[in-house]
């Protein structure tokens, strides 16, 4: 199946709140020479839901598998919680028949069946393993020797390790090598593989920010003057909640999230306009000032 | 003074953990020998003194059903998959809980937010409600219109399973 053409599987929170994540991906993509086709129909991965019902879940998960069948492409997604997911209910039904034929069941009911002809991949495993970083390193116009930023993965991206396959989950480096491309620093600080909260923000929100908080601080003491991500839950919780975390612990921090494709965008030489910088919460001038 | 407590006898279900490990990716729980790597690698565990994640496992094993279906604290797993990973004994810790508040669930105890999510993918195939402002500016960045959501189909899909009785979705 083609390296370069992919059926591009939004998600719910990049719609929802990560407009800038979505504008910029589409972007870098383009100049890399990946083209994008849209889901003809859509409904949630299933992930949020799993708590409720795994089954609910798994019909999710395969009803967007089994379109993107029908066009024969494999998926990327911009969110690891949607890659992961698809992922998982992927493997659960090539390697369990009974559980195909239960899914398969559901689906029929409207048309559709799971026949597991397709794979599933986060964009950065796309950048990495499909693209390359050669291919990369030869669209960057602008390297961004001045940024000295800290990363953060997210849980899905690796966790859990059986289902994701991608890289080690306590030690991951796609997204370090993904950021070193583009001329940036990336250093390295206490607690990287640490999780958002994202996921219990609506159950317990106390707790949630508790971890914003952490991951906050050290990242301060990391002398790295940005974060970049690669989930827009994750991105949420920093960017968005960030003057929240500032406002109820009585902190400062000021730091800039950018999503990773807005700075490999602003490495490629793409227009700063052209790549959603306007929509992040926390400002990001001091960091386009410095790459004047 | 000190209040005297009453005294309830602990409800046991001596099958519970069988049920559990009946479950996707639950089989293991049996396997679970509480070394308590999975209470100390918590993230959750550090902002939270309820949630231990190895005395949900325990409850589970002793069959204590009722108390731990029952427990709030039960939907503070983030799923981040920290305990999952890092079990020595390939209890897939995180998968035991969502097996827990899965059966949680069939018993009625369903947290709001869940409840909501599920309304929203039933009308428009997304858990949240895009905002009207949101269709807009993709618009105006020169973003594709966003997929549609299949709700007729999403809900034929779903219909028949248990769980949507006990949620009582009745159909749109």
């Amino acid at each position: 199946m083609s390296l370069n053409k992919y059926i591009i599987f939004l998600g719910c929170m990049i719609p929802y709140r990560a407009l800038s994540y979505e504008v910029s991906a589409r972007k870098v993509l383009q100049r890399l020479g990946v083209e994008l086709v849209e889901m003809p129909e859509f409904n949630c991965c299933g992930l949020p839901l799993e708590p409720l019902s795994h089954e609910i879940m798994l019909i999710l998960s395969a009803r967007n598998l089994a379109i993107a069948e029908r066009e024969g492409l494999n998926i990327l997604t911009l969110c690891p919680g949607c890659a992961g997911t698809l992922k998982k209910t992927s493997r659960e039904l090539k390697e369990d028949r009974v559980l195909r034929d239960m899914v398969n069941k559901h689906l029929s009911e409207s048309g559709l069946k799971f026949s597991g002809s397709i794979n599933v991949k986060h964009i950065s495993q796309v950048l990495l393993e499909d693209v390359g970083l050669d291919r990369i390193k030869k669209t960057i116009v602008k390297p961004l020797k001045e940024l000295v930023v800290a990363e953060h993965s997210g849980c899905h991206l690796s966790r859990p390790r059986k289902h994701i396959e991608f890289e080690d989950p306590e030690n991951p480096k796609a997204l370090k090598m993904l950021i070193e491309v583009t001329g940036a620093k990336c250093v390295e600080y206490i607690g990287e593989t640490e999780c958002c909260g994202a996921t219990i923000a609506g159950i317990d929100d106390k707790v949630a920010l508790s971890l914003v908080r952490e991951k906050l601080n050290h990242i301060r003491d990391s002398g790295a003057s940005m974060l970049i991500t690669v989930c827009p839950s994750c991105h949420f919780m920093y960017d968005s909640n960030q003057i929240r975390v500032e406002r109820m612990f009585g902190e400062t921090y000021g730091i800039p999230v950018l999503h990773y494709t807005q700075l490999l965008g602003l490495a490629m030489g793409i227009n700063v306009n052209d790549l959603g910088f306007d929509e992040l919460r926390v400002s990001p001038a001091k960091v386009l000032d410095k790459i004047k | 003074m000190s209040k005297i407590e009453e005294i309830k006898p602990l409800r046991i279900d001596p099958k519970f953990r069988y049920e559990i490990a009946r479950m996707p990716d639950g089989k293991n729980i049996l396997q679970c020998f509480q070394c308590g790597t999975c209470t100390s690698d918590c993230p959750v565990a550090r902002f939270n003194e309820k949630y231990r994640p190895r005395n949900i496992i325990r409850m589970a094993q002793l069959g204590l059903r009722e108390k731990v279906l029952s427990s709030d604290f039960l939907w503070l797993c983030a799923s981040c998959f920290t305990c999952t990973d890092r079990c020595p004994q390939g209890v897939e810790v995180a998968s035991v809980i969502r097996a827990l508040k899965n059966l949680a669930a069939i018993e009625g105890r369903i947290p709001q937010i869940f409840r909501a999510q599920l309304g929203n993918l039933l009308k428009t195939g997304y858990i949240c409600e895009i905002p009207e402002t949101r269709i807009r500016k993709r618009d105006s960045i020169g973003l594709p219109p966003l997929p549609k959501g299949n709700a007729e189909g999403i809900y034929r899909s779903l219909r028949d399973l248990r769980i949507m009785k006990v949620i009582g979705v009745a159909k749109a």
